[in-house]
């Protein structure tokens, strides 16, 4: 038969509704292939590919993917690439980072994601600290503000017991340790509060500048601007690590307060300890 | 409802093979003239220049992706001006609304690339292996022999040749195009522009040598889309039945029965690169390339008839036609409330795009307020906020922008890293700057929960400026 066939009319599904039908016409040869071959396709990717789930894990592919490798040689090829710039870092002289924009950049950087991973939890994660915690923003240092302090600050920490060379002082305990009457720490606190100019009661405040001398100026200073070489905060400014009011003062003299800081440089490298002070010293209130 | 008392005799249907004879007339003649300045604009546009000063690209059309910026001619668009794309996009789409109801399918006529490349592949078959009879018989002829083998291979390798051509070009688009070919010819260039470059040579082989009217018929959404917009005041290529019908061999005299205009010659079927028979009314397949216009116009001539047989008609008008009545004039299918509603809508948009265009500065800035936390408290007690500040710089050199705040009575600001209130700002790029702004304590500022605060930056010598307004968070959070 070398004639073709005449065309015929359209089939049609033989539903009607409402007069309208539909029409039925055969799939396009070339889209069964195409079907075909996706089905294929996709026995070949089952295959090579991680796929099948069985009772632990699944079946792992012929080609060894493997998301986790993955994500551990990019880590290695990142930690590879970053090798000499972590070396420049842990060698830098810290006064000098800022005087190269490449160092400076990274270190900031690099930085923010170690203060992220290991400071966030105390200090916040962005920096404005809490009760007891230092807000590292402003500009206020119990230990010092420079780049280096706290680099030392870091490296070593606070009172803590497993690095020799942690910052170390302590507050006696006026009240519990019966070091100071009841009465003359209520004048003492007066006195402390009328050197920020709060509210205080003036009666107080003269014999609380004695017991304030006798007690606290050693350390305090005579003027109450503290002495960051013992960690002692200046009482005269508008911050107050543990409160700035009259009850929290009171408990404040009275049981004094031991705040710690791990030594980090038992977990961070040399290089991540500088990095992460150039951020901290970068939020606005190094000095 | 009624079902059906039989299954259709195959689920699946091979495809007809179709070769369109070559046909000659206006709308052939205006098919070449928009092949030619299609195809040149898209082989032409990467191989202009356009200099931009010594930092940047003098690629005319230039895509970078990797540097985030689209270059056209005299404008360049950064990422945060996406929406002159998508006001262009949209544009695009309104177009399309506009001349579908209007002119019909005339996109897929004219100027769809599948068309147009389909257009070409089928130029070159016709030039290897000659017109539709020369090709049917090679198609009929079951021996492969060296004859057929060299017409095929010949063909298949200028067809690869063109996809290659067409693949090539659009990875120009990408980067500088002398640079890349360079690169391309010694292999060294990047492999994805080899990938690219095959995959889009491939398609362009399959497109627009096997598949043709399948990717119209059963890929393209477009098709059916472009039936819900048209009506019956739309021209579109059609068949005036009541002049043609009933068909029938040309009358040698006048004492044979009487018959329609229409002589049954094929010639519309055989020119028509769908493969339908335009005869049977309005089709999806129907392209509206007018070929079988110019098919039938030739015919009727050629047998002292009047053209327009087959012509573009409004449906509308097939009525007044079949009673004997003049058709409405073109112009009073076209414009009507819907077309121009269509147009007034384009061109809104495309004023908007223009304004926007030309208002735009050279610099620009974002804040956003650092909200953790909302103020820090210095150890004077002044409160202090912190902002980050996106500067741009779209001039070609680096600048050097100063950084004000307002009111200036109440705020005082600081820059990091900087001693002043100028920070400089690279050439071509955006920088973040941390910007301090400080109320002095007992201040209302200080005092209040939140106070206005406008920052400006000024490039004095573009004398460009930008004002954003943002908050100054006090104590009273």
């Amino acid at each position: 038969m070398s004639k073709k066939p005449e065309k015929k009319e359209v089939e049609t599904t033989g539903h009607s509704w409402d007069g309208i039908e539909e029409f039925n016409n055969p799939l396009p040869r070339w889209w069964l292939w195409t079907f075909y071959a996706c089905i294929f396709w996709g026995v070949l990717y089952t295959i090579a590919y991680p796929a099948w789930p069985l009772l632990s894990g699944a079946t792992p592919g012929v080609l060894g993917f493997s998301t986790r490798q993955n994500v551990a040689a990019e880590i290695a090829a990142v930690e590879e690439a970053n090798a000499s710039i972590n070396e420049q870092l842990a060698s830098a002289d810290l006064t000098q980072i800022s005087a190269n924009p490449e160092l400076q950049s990274y270190a900031s950087n690099a930085g923010a994601a170690v203060f992220r991973t290991w400071c966030a939890q105390c200090h916040g994660s962005g920096a404005s600290g809490a009760k007891g915690y230092p807000n590292l923003l402003d500009d206020d240092w119990l230990w010092g503000g420079s780049i280096e302090d706290i680099h030392t600050t870091i490296t070593h920490g606070i009172r803590n017991e497993t690095d020799a060379d942690a910052r170390f002082s302590q507050m006696p305990a006026f009240g519990t340790d019966e070091l100071l009457e009841k009465e003359q720490i209520r004048q003492v606190v007066n006195y402390v509060m009328s050197l920020s100019g709060e509210p205080n009661d003036p009666a107080l405040v003269e014999e609380g500048s004695v017991v304030f001398a006798d007690n606290c100026a050693t350390c305090h200073g005579e003027t109450g601007t503290g002495d960051r070489t013992q960690g002692a905060p200046n009482l005269t400014d508008a911050i107050w690590l543990y409160g700035g009011d009259y009850d929290t003062l009171i408990t404040t003299v009275t049981k004094a307060r031991y705040g710690v800081m791990p030594n980090w440089n038992a977990r961070l490298s040399d290089a991540e300890i500088a990095a992460v002070a150039t951020y901290v010293h970068g939020l606005g209130g190094g000095e | 409802m009624s079902t059906a008392d039989h299954q259709p005799e195959q689920l699946y249907a091979a495809r007809e093979p179709i070769f369109p004879r070559r046909v000659s007339g206006k709308f052939r003649n205006l098919k070449w003239v928009i092949m030619a300045i299609t195809l040149g604009i898209y082989y032409i546009t990467p191989w202009l220049r356009w200099d931009r000063g010594p930092n940047l690209p003098d690629q005319a059309v230039l895509v970078d992706l990797a540097n985030r910026r689209f270059f056209f001619f005299f404008i360049e668009i950064w990422p945060h001006e996406f929406y002159f794309i998508a006001g262009l996009l949209i544009m695009a789409g309104l177009g399309l609304f506009l001349f579908t109801s209007a002119l019909g399918r005339v996109w897929c006529g004219y100027t769809c690339p599948q068309t147009v490349w389909t257009d070409l592949f089928i130029l070159v078959e016709r030039w290897v292996e000659g017109d539709r009879n020369a090709r049917l018989r090679l198609h009929r002829q079951k021996k492969l022999d060296m004859h057929k083998a060299r017409l095929r291979i010949t063909k298949w390798v200028l067809w690869f040749l063109i996809g290659l051509a067409t693949g090539g070009a659009w990875v120009f688009y990408f980067t500088d195009a002398p640079t890349l070919l360079n690169d391309l010819v010694h292999f060294r260039a990047h492999p994805v522009a080899y990938v690219t470059m095959g995959i889009l040579t491939m398609t362009t082989f399959v497109f627009g040598g096997f598949m043709r009217e399948q990717i119209c018929i059963y890929a393209c959404p477009w098709p059916r889309i472009q039936a819900a917009m048209m009506d019956e005041d739309t021209i579109t290529v059609a068949y005036r039945d009541w002049r043609g019908e009933p068909r029938g061999k040309l009358r040698k005299t006048e004492d044979e029965a009487p018959a329609g205009d229409c002589i049954d010659c094929m010639a519309c079927v055989n020119v028509c690169p769908m493969g339908i028979d335009i005869r049977n009314g309005q089709q999806m397949e129907c392209i509206t390339c007018a070929l079988c216009i110019d098919a039938c116009d030739d015919m009727m001539a050629k047998i002292g008839k009047p053209r327009g047989l087959i012509d573009y008609i409004a449906l509308s008008d097939e009525t007044l036609e079949r009673a004997g009545n003049q058709p409405r004039p073109i112009m009073k299918h076209v414009f009507r409330p819907r077309v121009i509603l269509y147009t007034t809508l384009w061109s809104l948009v495309g004023v908007g795009l223009i304004v926007a265009l030309l208002t735009r500065q050279a610099i620009d800035m974002t804040v956003a307020p650092v909200r953790n936390p909302t103020f820090v408290v210095l150890s004077d007690g002044s409160i202090r906020n912190t902002y980050d500040v996106r500067l741009r710089n779209k001039h070609g050199e680096d600048r050097g922008f100063v950084v004000t705040v307002a009111p200036s009575d109440v705020f005082e600001v600081k820059l990091e890293g900087y001693d002043g209130n100028v920070t400089d700002v690279p050439s071509d790029s955006t920088k973040l700057q941390r910007v301090y702004v400080i109320a002095a304590p007992g201040t209302d500022a200080a005092e209040a929960e939140r106070t206005d605060l406008y920052i400006t930056v000024e490039d004095p010598k573009a004398a460009e400026q930008v004002t954003k307004e943002t908050v100054f968070n006090g104590k009273e959070n």
